[in-house]
């Protein structure tokens, strides 16, 4: 078969559906759908371009960081006052992603969510990805990272122990315990499917390599009973996890002195901000997906509709909290805080936060429109303005606050050199190579729950029926 | 469907379950062997030196006071390491032609220093006070070991911080009386404790863990 | 790393440093600048720069990155080299002494008295020894020209001593040569020049007050009467000379006595800053306005002056006023003062109408208590006129005396050396010898000494340096620096000082004293022998006082002290004679002039390879790494210039080009240039740092130059400053946001003498604004034991740098080259901040010290994840560089950003000659870690645990941290809280005591006193 035609699985007729399945679904159409985007060969020829792409990236990131490592942190343009720039950017911006993930598969499971169905599993991925990438950067801005280790507390032969005041410690837990417990979680939701696939399979050997995976995975009843209860509980152990990460990750800026930082909104709006950036991301991935791989029948209008709702209600809270916080700057009369905040809206770098301005409060507004909503591509040009938007709120809370606050004759300005550009693109690198990687090898879709959403769907019919 | 896997898998799982664990504690606890080990801490390692020197003998045998060859240790942070003019004061009368002392003498000739090689040796960033400790009660043997038996040096202890912070944190356990600092060999009175304390009062001994201590 | 040295014996030095010597590469690799100081493609050196601040260049491609780097890169980012955190300890070798010299006790430092001739004019020092290494200088406590106080050149003069690009072996044609060849062809030009009576030998130095030398120099002379001695220092002090021997009809030096002088009139003099009294001026200035309490007295400072100085930012008046109308001024003063003759009455433009009357009223009341000063950059008519207004308010004796010339043999220099250049030119030297000097970078432009020198058949140049002068000699013999060489000086008030040596020569260098005894045949003399048989002729001849006890004991006592007893100069009794001052010289030119001004850092540029001078951010415009055209807002709106634009400077047919600098408290149309800067062969530090302003300068006209043209360029040049200043205008008012944002964050706090007294807590906190009860967690008891507190007085602080490079010096700070600096990276601890208030055009410039706070609330220690910042019970906020991982959380929440990080590796690990250099007792920091201001504590630990020993308490200003050892104001006290007859409780005690920021409850351990300022109420505005 040619691989060009390969990557259009013209299976099933393209149906845009306003249910969270499409009509005519079976067991064995969705199974074949989803199980044959991995097990089908040779690989298509755009999903090697995009991987090439996504490792060209990745190298830069090794350069880039190789470079950091072997010259200094002085590298990049930060300097006193501004000790952080970029890195810390990111690391907050790629937090803030990794949220929407957890959010679907655990909070949307307790919920009892339908729509989360098709989505959660490449959610997912994005969130162990994403913090994954976001890992990178506490350790990369560390003036001596190989000292990293004395974050953690460990019998050493000093007898001394972390400074557990410092929210950076708090850090190095909260995004261990989110990464393992996401990991975990979705590794649980992948059991099931991986047996799918080692039935599935032609080859012995990819028998043999997810047989191994899939742990012994036979779907007896026991099996599945065990299945939901283990889901069930990570569920509601990472539900409250996706509070935690981001209040914590805030923490590093509220517990500090500095105006535009030292600010007790900081939790709640770095949440919203999380799930609206996260959800951005989810569309970013979710539209060309659906569109290459035809997948409209299961990742429908309808979810898309939802998707963009959540990013409206998580987009109006963050509006919500910038007026605040400059309605609060003034009416606090603390001379700093004011000075910060008229600093932000007219000073060197007012370009930027009119530009977040507009990137995550004028421009989704038309979210509003439910036109809008169901129109996958403007849906697409949204999200990657909002997320646009979310690293610039990230850049001006670092930055602006930094380059100026107390005392006037230490003010300064941080202009990014290159190698702070390669870092932030590495990253990127890192991301969309793992996610590629996933989509080829991996059932991106929760085949077994899609099943369950079959067996759903025409019950109810059934139900509706008599 | 013909079977995949061989049932020996079921057991083979099983095991390797419990056998990854293991081998994770395995590896943390090889690390922390080999960190204390005197492969990595240097402790009771006898080094190779110019002339084997032998403590035992010149403090046992012959009885001369520690501060004779480390004349500052009294009154400076550097305890002194002696000259080889110091050597010859004795050698250029006794051993005179002793192929063990030929370094001493040839260094003595030439003016060219003999090159030891450092026992205790910490980290330059750390600033070891000797007057002080001797000052306060603190013994050499304490910190170097019993040297009156040692017949060539070796670093007694790891010198970790951890090491240095037991003693700051708990000195009565180790304080001494004043006129014992200097015994090359000594050995705690049972009532250390009792006595200790009693010490740290007269001695106005502070406990400091403070990291201007040693850190500057 | 430092400590190591404690283990080396000092004779290894040398050895070593001669290696090293061998490769100026290493030496180039030092310091980073901007490109254009290199030589080369630039693109490729400027891309490792920025990565390698000290130079390591890498084998770079235009990325300053190839494919070897990155091969290594991806090695290093694949082990996240987290292999290197294994701490395991190198086997160390430890080298004892073969036979330890008597008074050396290892670890324990000596501290030996000598003094630094700087102008050939010195000052006395206590020099710091670490097992025979000199590390630290001090001014020595007992002596009349410092009574303990340094300046910068003094604090930086000990890395000039280890400087790696010093002169190391004699080198003829620039090939190194012997001393025997030296020796021995010098021998056969000498010999023909004895034949002719040395008609054909000239010597040049610099100005000479050092008796022994003076009486070599004379014995040579004898020895060939044909030959001739000419003095050049290119920022000398011929305006003064000229001045006395005007209204004295001799010359003298004049002597003032701040200390007795209510009312103190400055005419664009700078005289707490780089004169031979300067160091005392300001400790005894300073001490006339040391306020206790509000019913404190303080003497008032008018300052005139074209650009904002050290001295005039303690002025109560200051009046902006061009260099070349300050004669004008001085000659309306004069007469309104009731000086007869040379006075005219009508004051010069840009002087109010009631100035002259209420200072000349202020004077007067003063009679005898009052004193006007001048600077050697005005003309001998105004210091002529000085004379007289001192004797007419009879100060003369008083506030002011007048003793004989410091100078060995005082002379017209300038003439001096315009008759060496006629006489080369003329063919009538055959051999010249130069001491010390550079004529070819700083002669004046009109004095053509190269092409003159030309015709010099056989040319020797002793100097530490192989400078531009050097590189047009056949020889060139390196100089053994002060620290290196026996000698003696006299200082500012003619006492001498014997200068010992703190070290053997490092490099075999010979004085100049070596020199001329070369000169005179005594090829193997001892400098030291030379010193001693003069003092020991002189004793002999009664004219000094060798004390019952003889000479030997004489000699080890005036080596003790630091200086030779009863060898201050006796006042004088002297009349100026008003009548034989000059009538004024031509009306005052009007359009642009240029005032040349010896450089705050590298003074006249003979100290442009000192790194630590070179990154010093100038006092007011805060410049590191450049000189600028210094302008005043409005001239520069008017002239259409901004700041970095490049300008042609254009006097009489010269050119010179420089960037503009816009500086707020400049007089209209009067522009400054430093000189000192734009050297050509000066080491990798010095060499083509600025502009050379010497190339405009003439013999003339060496200080103010009128008529001065300016052609804009298109070109710009980046200038860096330590500190942001951004000119704004809101409603016409011109103003500088940053120092607007200070004041109205009471950042400063100022008051007038009478507000003051009317109102005692002007400078406090208002109530509400202090919240240092409302911290939830319990204080922390601080009342037993010591409790470490410091407090600066604005008062008395002048801003002159020398705490600045004192803690260089005491701290072992690393210098990053210009680069960094412009990326805000400058590693100082300490740092004096400078706000303008008002007008731009006529602003008030005020000086504050900022250093680590060491807050009780600290907001740097609560965010460290590891640790490696914390507080002692004695209120000290500690740095532990060995436990910092580098997250720079600390500086990004220190309200103060007093805090500084190595983002690279800064501290020069490689060039041996550091080593000696550094401070033993304080950790080198590596790449990665934070540092900043201890308090010293390596000195308050060494301090207590000496106190320990001797089962007492630490005195009351026993533990004296560097800046304030050094200050030379006595600004900065350091001591113990909790004695309550302590320094720093008593000042801390006063109402205009404040801290800053305390509404962020961080509880400041270093407190300010404000400033006050003592108006002349006739004066309005």
């Amino acid at each position: 078969m040619d691989p060009v035609e390969n990557d259009k699985l013209t299976t099933t007729a393209v149906v845009e559906t306003d249910e969270v399945l499409a009509p005519g679904q079976t067991y064995r159409s969705v199974s074949d759908r989803v199980s044959d985007m991995v097990l089908t060969w040779p690989v298509g020829i755009r999903w090697l371009a995009g991987l090439a792409m996504a490792l060209t990236l990745l190298f830069i990131l090794n350069i880039a960081l190789g470079w950091v490592f072997t010259i200094g942190v002085g590298v990049w343009g930060i300097n006193i006052p501004v000790g952080w720039g970029f890195a810390i950017t990111n690391f907050v911006w790629w937090i803030g992603i990794g949220h929407a993930g957890t959010l679907i598969s655990a909070f949307l499971l307790l919920m009892r969510q339908k729509w989360r169905t098709s989505i959660n599993r490449f959610a997912e991925a994005m969130t162990i990805f994403a913090v994954a990438c976001a890992g990178l950067f506490p350790l990369a801005h560390m003036g001596r990272p190989w000292l990293f280790f004395w974050l953690l507390p460990y019998p050493d032969t000093m007898g001394v122990w972390p400074q557990f005041r410092s929210p950076l410690v708090w850090d190095v837990f909260a995004v261990s315990t989110y990464l393992t417990v996401s990991l975990v979680f979705w590794y649980v939701g992948l059991l099931p499917d991986l047996g799918t696939l080692r039935d599935r399979a032609k080859k012995r050997v990819t028998k043999m390599i997810y047989g191994i995976v899939a742990l012994g995975w036979r779907g007896s009843a026991e099996h599945w009973s065990r299945y939901e209860t283990c889901s069930l509980l990570l569920a509601g152990l990472a539900t409250p996890l996706v509070v935690s990460v981001h209040t914590v990750v805030s923490f590093d800026f509220t517990i500090a002195v500095l105006p535009g930082w030292h600010s007790t909104i900081f939790p709640p709006y770095f949440v919203a901000g999380a799930i609206y950036s996260g959800f951005a991301m989810v569309l970013t991935l979710a539209i060309p997906l659906r569109k290459y791989y035809h997948l409209e029948g299961f990742i429908t209008m309808k979810h898309l509709d939802f998707m963009g709702k959540v990013m409206l209600a998580t987009g109006l809270v963050v509006a919500y909290s910038y007026v605040m916080e400059a309605f609060m700057s003034f009416y606090s009369g603390n001379t700093y805080d004011r000075y910060m905040m008229m600093n932000r809206m007219t000073g060197p770098y007012a370009k930027v936060f009119w530009t977040l301005i507009f990137c995550n409060l004028v421009g989704p507004q038309v979210l509003w429109i439910s036109k809008i909503r169901r129109n996958p591509w403007a849906l697409f040009v949204i999200s990657l303005v909002v997320q646009a938007g979310m690293w610039l709120e990230r850049f001006v809370i670092i930055v602006t606050s930094l380059h100026r606050d107390f005392i006037p004759s230490s003010w300064g300005m941080f202009y990014p050199t290159r190698w702070d550009y390669m870092t932030f693109l590495g990253t990127l690198g890192l991301f969309f190579t793992l996610f590629y990687l996933f989509i080829r090898f991996l059932p991106m879709i929760a085949i077994h729950e899609l099943r369950d959403l079959v067996h759903k769907t025409e019950h109810e019919k059934a139900a509706a029926a008599h | 469907m013909p079977q995949l896997f061989h049932r020996s898998m079921n057991t083979i799982s099983r095991v390797s379950i419990v056998g990854v664990t293991l081998l994770i504690g395995g590896l943390g606890y090889l690390a922390w062997a080999v960190n204390q080990s005197p492969y990595y801490t240097r402790a009771k390692l006898q080094l190779e030196q110019p002339v084997p020197f032998s403590h035992k003998h010149h403090t046992m045998d012959d009885g001369i006071d520690c501060r004779y060859c480390h004349t500052s240790v009294e009154n400076s942070g550097f305890a002194g390491i002696p000259s080889t003019e110091t050597c010859m004061t004795c050698h250029s009368q006794i051993w005179t032609n002793s192929v063990m002392l030929e370094p001493v003498r040839a260094s003595y000739a030439t003016g060219h220093s003999l090159e030891w090689a450092r026992v205790n040796a910490l980290p330059d960033f750390v600033y070891f006070n000797h007057s002080i400790h001797v000052k306060k009660g603190i013994g050499c043997t304490t910190c170097h070991g019993q040297l009156g038996e040692m017949p060539i040096t070796w670093k007694e202890n790891t010198l970790y911080m951890r090491w240095c912070i037991d003693c700051h944190k708990h000195p009565e356990q180790y304080v001494r009386h004043r006129e014992d600092v200097f015994r090359p060999v000594y050995d705690p009175p049972k009532d250390q404790i009792a006595m200790g304390r009693q010490l740290v009062k007269d001695y106005k001994i502070r406990s400091l863990i403070t990291c201007d201590t040693c850190h500057r | 790393m430092a400590k190591h040295m404690k283990d080396l014996k000092p004779q290894d030095a040398p050895t070593d440093l001669v290696q090293i010597a061998a490769q100026p590469g290493s030496a180039r690799a030092r310091f980073w600048r901007s490109v254009e100081e290199w030589e080369g493609d630039g693109a490729v050196e400027k891309a490792a720069a920025k990565e390698f601040p000290r130079g390591r260049v890498p084998n770079t491609g235009p990325g300053g990155l190839n494919r070897r780097d990155l091969l290594k890169i991806m090695g290093a980012s694949a082990g996240l080299a987290g292999l290197t955190a294994c701490t395991k300890l190198p086997p160390e070798r430890i080298v004892p002494y073969v036979r330890q010299p008597e008074e050396f006790v290892p670890g324990i430092p000596l501290f030996y008295a000598t003094a630094m001739p700087f102008g050939g004019v010195g000052r006395g020092l206590l020099v710091e020894s670490h097992m025979g290494r000199p590390t630290k200088v001090e001014g020595n406590p007992d002596h009349s020209s410092s009574l303990g106080g340094t300046d910068v050149f003094g604090q930086a003069s000990v890395l000039t001593l280890y400087d790696p690009d010093r002169s190391q072996t004699p080198s003829h044609f620039g090939k190194v040569a012997s001393w025997e060849q030296f020796i021995e062809d010098l021998g056969n030009h000498l010999v023909d020049e004895r034949s002719t009576g040395g008609k054909g030998l000239r010597i040049l130095t610099g100005t000479i007050t050092s008796p022994t030398l003076a009486d070599q120099i004379q014995s040579l002379l004898n020895e060939f009467p044909g030959a001739r001695w000419h003095q050049y220092e290119p920022c000398g002090r011929d305006a003064a000379r000229e001045g006395s021997r005007l209204a004295f009809g001799q010359y003298a030096s004049s002597v003032y006595r701040l200390d007795k002088a209510e009312v103190v009139l400055s005419l664009d003099s700078d005289f707490m800053f780089g004169e031979p009294g300067s160091l005392r001026y300001a400790r005894d200035f300073a001490g006339r306005r040391r306020m206790t309490d509000p019913s404190g007295s303080s003497n008032r400072l008018y300052a005139v002056e074209s650009t904002p100085s050290v001295t005039g930012s303690l002025a109560d008046h200051r009046l902006q006023l061009r260099s070349s109308a300050v004669e004008g001024l001085a000659r309306a003063l004069a007469s309104a003062v009731g000086v007869g003759g040379g006075g005219s009455s009508e004051p010069p433009t840009g002087v109010p109408a009631d100035w002259i009357a209420a200072v000349a009223n202020d004077l007067k009341a003063h009679r005898g208590a009052s004193l006007v000063v001048t600077g050697d950059r005005q003309p001998a008519a105004v210091h002529a006129l000085v004379h007289a207004m001192n004797q007419a308010l009879g100060n003369a004796g008083q506030t002011v005396v007048y003793t004989a010339p410091l100078e060995a043999n005082p002379t017209d220099e300038t003439k001096s050396l315009k008759d060496l250049v006629t006489a080369m030119d003329a063919g009538q030297v055959r051999t010249l010898i130069l001491m010390g000097v550079n004529p070819i970078y700083n002669a004046p432009a009109d004095v053509p000494f190269l092409a003159a020198m030309q015709k010099v058949d056989f040319r020797v140049h002793l100097g530490l340096f192989i400078d531009e002068t050097a590189a047009q000699c056949h020889w060139q013999i390196p100089e053994a620096h002060y620290l290196e060489a026996w000698g003696d000086v006299r200082c500012y008030d003619g006492t001498v000082s014997i200068i010992q040596p703190l070290i053997a020569p490092l490099y075999g260098g010979r004085s100049a004293l070596e020199m001329l005894a070369i000169l005179r045949g005594q090829t193997y003399a001892s400098a030291h022998d030379v010193v001693r048989d003069y003092w020991q002729r002189e004793a002999v001849a009664g004219r000094v006082t060798a004390g019952g006890a003889g000479f030997e004991n004489f000699w080890e006592t005036s080596l003790n002290n630091g200086w030779v007893e009863g060898t201050a100069f006796a006042p004088k009794q002297a009349a100026a004679n008003a009548g034989a001052i000059p009538a004024s010289s031509a009306a005052i030119a009007e359009g642009l002039e240029l005032v040349l001004l010896p450089s705050p850092s590298l003074w006249d540029g003979s100290l442009a390879s000192n790194a630590w001078l070179q990154e010093l951010p100038q006092p007011f415009t805060k410049l590191t790494w450049d000189n600028a055209l210094l302008i005043s807002p409005g001239t520069a709106a008017q002239l259409g210039l901004k700041r970095e634009d490049v300008v042609k400077v254009q006097v009489e047919g010269r050119e010179i080009s420089a960037p503009v600098f816009i500086l707020p408290g400049q007089a209209t149309n009067s522009l400054t240039l430093h000189l000192g800067y734009g050297r050509t062969l000066a080491g990798a530090v010095g060499t083509g740092v600025g502009a050379n302003a010497y190339s405009i300068r003439t013999s003339l006209a060496p200080w103010i130059i009128t008529g001065v043209r300016l052609a804009k360029t298109n070109a710009t040049y980046h200038l860096v400053t330590t500190q942001n200043n951004h000119l704004i205008e809101q409603n016409g008012q011109r103003s500088e946001e940053e120092s607007d944002a200070a004041f109205d964050r009471r950042v400063v706090r100022v008051g007038t003498l009478d507000e003051y007294r009317s109102n005692p807590e002007f400078a406090q906190d208002p109530p509400d604004m202090t919240t240092e009860a409302q911290s939830l967690y319990p204080p922390y008891d601080y009342s037993q034991g010591y409790s470490w507190g410091m407090s600066i007085d604005l008062n008395t602080c002048i801003g002159c740098n020398a705490c600045v490079v004192a803690c260089y010096a005491e701290n072992n700070i690393a210098v990053v080259g210009k680069d960094e600096v412009d990326n805000g990276r400058d590693m100082q601890w300490i740092r004096v901040d400078t706000y303008f208030r008002g007008d731009l055009e006529n602003p008030e410039a005020y000086n504050e010290i900022m250093l680590c706070q060491h807050c009780e609330n600290a907001p740097c220690e609560y965010v460290c994840p590891v640790g490696a910042t914390v507080h002692s019970p004695e209120g000290l906020n500690l740095m532990v560089y060995n436990r910092c991982v580098g997250t720079r959380y600390c500086s990004n929440n220190c309200p103060y950003k007093v805090r500084r990080f190595n983002f690279k590796l800064y501290s020069d690990w490689e060039t041996p000659s550091f080593y000696p250099l550094r401070n033993p007792d304080v950790t080198v920091r590596s790449r990665g870690v934070m540092e900043k201001c201890t308090y010293c504590v390596q000195r308050i630990m060494e301090t207590k645990i000496k106190a320990e020993r001797e089962d007492r308490v630490v005195e009351d200003g026993e533990i004296l941290t560097a800046c304030q050892q050094t200050c030379p104001t006595e600004a900065i006290v350091f001591g113990n809280l909790n004695d309550p007859n302590s320094k720093v409780t008593k000042l801390k005690a006063q109402r205009r005591d404040y801290g800053l920021l305390r509404d962020l409850n961080t509880r400041p351990r270093t407190t300010y006193l404000a400033r006050l300022k003592n108006p002349n109420p006739e004066i309005k505005g």
